[in-house]
């Protein structure tokens, strides 16, 4: 469809979908809502501080340069390292191929990586573009919760690896991984790997402290913790070296040329600053939304079943859950009409054919994964939104396996 | 989870989505068939009721396990074929079920061909103990190949991620 076609028919769908009545999104883990301190930061920054370029020398340079590392102080302070360690990209996409190509290009003569079957494709799509360069590639496989199998690790790291790399919370799942205990598990086999987290998914959400995780590269996406869109870093231990995967004109930093987007970096900046100092509440609050959510579906939905950890290893946002004879597309289309918004593992969101190789890491049959619903908690959600959810998505599932063939009929070949 | 493409429906797959036509099963169908499967994440079932002594679709009813674009795509397939000889019905191609959707996405193109596949496997099935009748190919159409090809892939695919996952 050409792009004109595209845009007129996406105006008539919004049109006939009509604004719902009351909504509730729940679709963080795509994206969402941006915290009004970050907001107001950004639009100041664009104004004024943020206008210069941060590595020219005149007034406007130095003030935005300042306001660049004002607020990179805010993230280093509030993770627990210098700012020298933390490099700038333009999302978390682009910090995980930094992190994987960036580490392969400075050690051409290491040719293996090991990655979680459970990663983002961010990390997975790196590391098989590698692979087709001639690296092995090896998948970490996962429990039916979606905890790396160390043992498999440590037979498998060797002189000849460059990389392992395995996320704090898994994106889709919500496993919070013992990632000292893989970093410790690497390095008793060979203390030169280099040890990548994606924490995209972590960041404010369970505590984060660089030193102690003692990793040596880190993934951050500003848009996952109510940030501005656009905006990512990587996280490089002192004396880690990485080759630039882009090039252009330098900035303050090497490793990623081209301007900073400094308005956004203050916005996410902000964004770190606010979860950080409301850490403890904001956590409480997400639990009991998320466990109020959970137990009211597998309560009310029959045919339902939770994917990834129960209790305290499961991110304190997350919640996935696969409802059988229900095809999961068709339940977003459903509970949009609705005004609820969330998305689903099922191959039809994904234009592939298969279903998120996540949910089949961890077991999952395909037609559990396309039934699967994610849903992402926030500290601005109240009891109300969840309970409103409750309400429709029982009568939606219910609809939706009315229609279904699914049970009664024989095949017919 | 997603790509950029905008995954867009005209305002015809909302609409038979929220309301669809002709839902629900024929009691004592003259034919029926089902073609996709569960893994695939695409299903779709076809009833039939057939006068026997003009060979016209007399009514047709669908259900539908998948996108919103598998249910529309089903239920103005069913619009279609009533009234329709089981020949002028064999003739309707995925591509007009696309059409008379506004236009499925290119992604979306399967709906069309799995409601195709399965609107031919009942008409087989019809004439499964009849003479058969001249316009009905021996060979199975492109649409018919394309469903049974997406299902013994999801067949495989399933069978090896099932083996290759946690233990
Ligand atoms: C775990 C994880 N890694 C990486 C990313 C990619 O970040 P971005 O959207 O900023 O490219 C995401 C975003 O959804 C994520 O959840």
């Amino acid at each position: 469809m050409a792009y004109s076609d595209i845009s007129r028919s996406i105006s008539e769908l919004i049109e006939s979908h009509g604004i719902p009545k009351r909504e509730v999104y729940l679709d963080n883990e795509n994206s969402g809502q941006i915290i009004p301190e970050a907001l107001k930061a950004m639009e100041d920054a664009y104004r004024w501080s943020g206008r210069g370029h941060p590595s020219i020398t005149h007034l406007m340079g130095w003030i935005s340069y300042q306001a660049l590392y004002e607020a990179t102080l805010r993230i280093t302070s509030a993770i627990n390292c210098s700012p020298e360690e933390i490099i700038y990209t333009h999302s978390g996409t682009e910090a995980n191929n930094l992190a994987i190509t960036g580490s392969a290009l400075s050690s051409p003569n290491k040719r293996k990586i090991l990655v979680s079957s459970i990663e983002h494709l961010s990390v997975v799509f790196p590391a098989e573009r590698l692979e087709k360069q001639g690296f092995k590639v090896i998948k970490i496989p996962v429990n039916k919760d979606g905890f790396v199998n160390l043992d498999f690790i440590s037979k498998h790291v060797d002189r000849e690896t460059l990389i392992v790399s395995v996320a704090v919370v898994n994106h889709e799942i919500g496993t919070i991984q013992d990632v000292e205990a893989v970093r410790d598990t690497v390095r008793d086999k060979n203390k030169d790997v280099l040890i990548h987290t994606d924490a995209c998914d972590a960041l404010g959400k369970i505590p984060l402290d660089m030193k102690k995780l003692d990793v040596d590269l880190a993934s951050f996406s500003s848009h996952k913790i109510y940030g501005p869109k656009g905006v990512g870093a990587l996280y490089v231990k002192e004396g880690v070296r990485l080759e630039p995967i882009i090039h252009g004109q330098l900035s303050t930093q090497k490793l990623w040329p081209g301007v900073e987007n400094v308005p956004g970096i203050i916005g996410f900046s902000k964004a770190v600053e606010y979860m950080h100092n409301n850490f403890k509440e904001n956590v409480l609050r997400m639990i009991k939304l998320r466990d109020r959510l959970i137990n009211g579906i597998l309560e009310r939905v029959d045919h339902a079943m939770l994917n990834g950890p129960f209790g305290e290893k499961r991110a304190p946002d997350n919640v996935n859950i696969s409802f059988l004879y229900c095809e999961g597309e068709a339940l977003t289309v459903e509970l949009s009409l609705n005004g609820i918004y969330v998305s689903s593992g099922s191959a039809c969101t994904s234009r592939v054919l298969e279903p998120s190789h996540v949910l089949l890491a961890i077991g999952r049959r395909h037609e559990e994964a396309h039934g699967s619903l994610l849903m992402k908690v926030t500290p601005f959600h109240v009891l109300e939104d969840i309970e409103y959810v409750l309400d429709v998505l029982p009568d939606a599932v219910k609809r939706l396996r009315s229609i279904s063939p699914v049970k009664p009929l024989k095949q017919v070949r | 989870m997603s790509s950029r493409v905008p995954l867009t429906y005209g305002k015809k797959v909302i609409e038979l989505f929220r309301s669809p036509k002709n839902l629900g099963k024929i009691d004592n169908a003259d034919a029926e068939a089902l073609a996709g499967s569960l893994a695939c994440g695409d299903m779709i079932a076809i009833y039939l009721k057939i006068d026997e002594t003009n060979g016209k679709i007399v009514d047709a009813k669908f259900e539908s396990y998948g996108c919103a674009a598998n249910i529309a795509a089903a239920s103005i397939l069913t619009e279609m074929i009533k009234g329709k000889s089981l020949q002028d019905a064999w003739k309707v191609s995925w591509k007009e079920v696309s059409d008379e959707l506004g236009g499925l996405p290119s992604v979306k193109y399967h709906c069309g061909v799995l409601a195709v596949g399965a609107l031919r496997r009942a008409i087989r099935d019809y004439y499964a103990d009849k003479p058969k009748p001249d316009w009905l190919p021996q060979e199975l159409t492109r649409e018919e190949k394309q469903a049974l090809e997406e299902e013994k892939l999801m067949e495989i695919l399933s069978r090896r991620a099932q083996k290759s996952s946690a233990n």
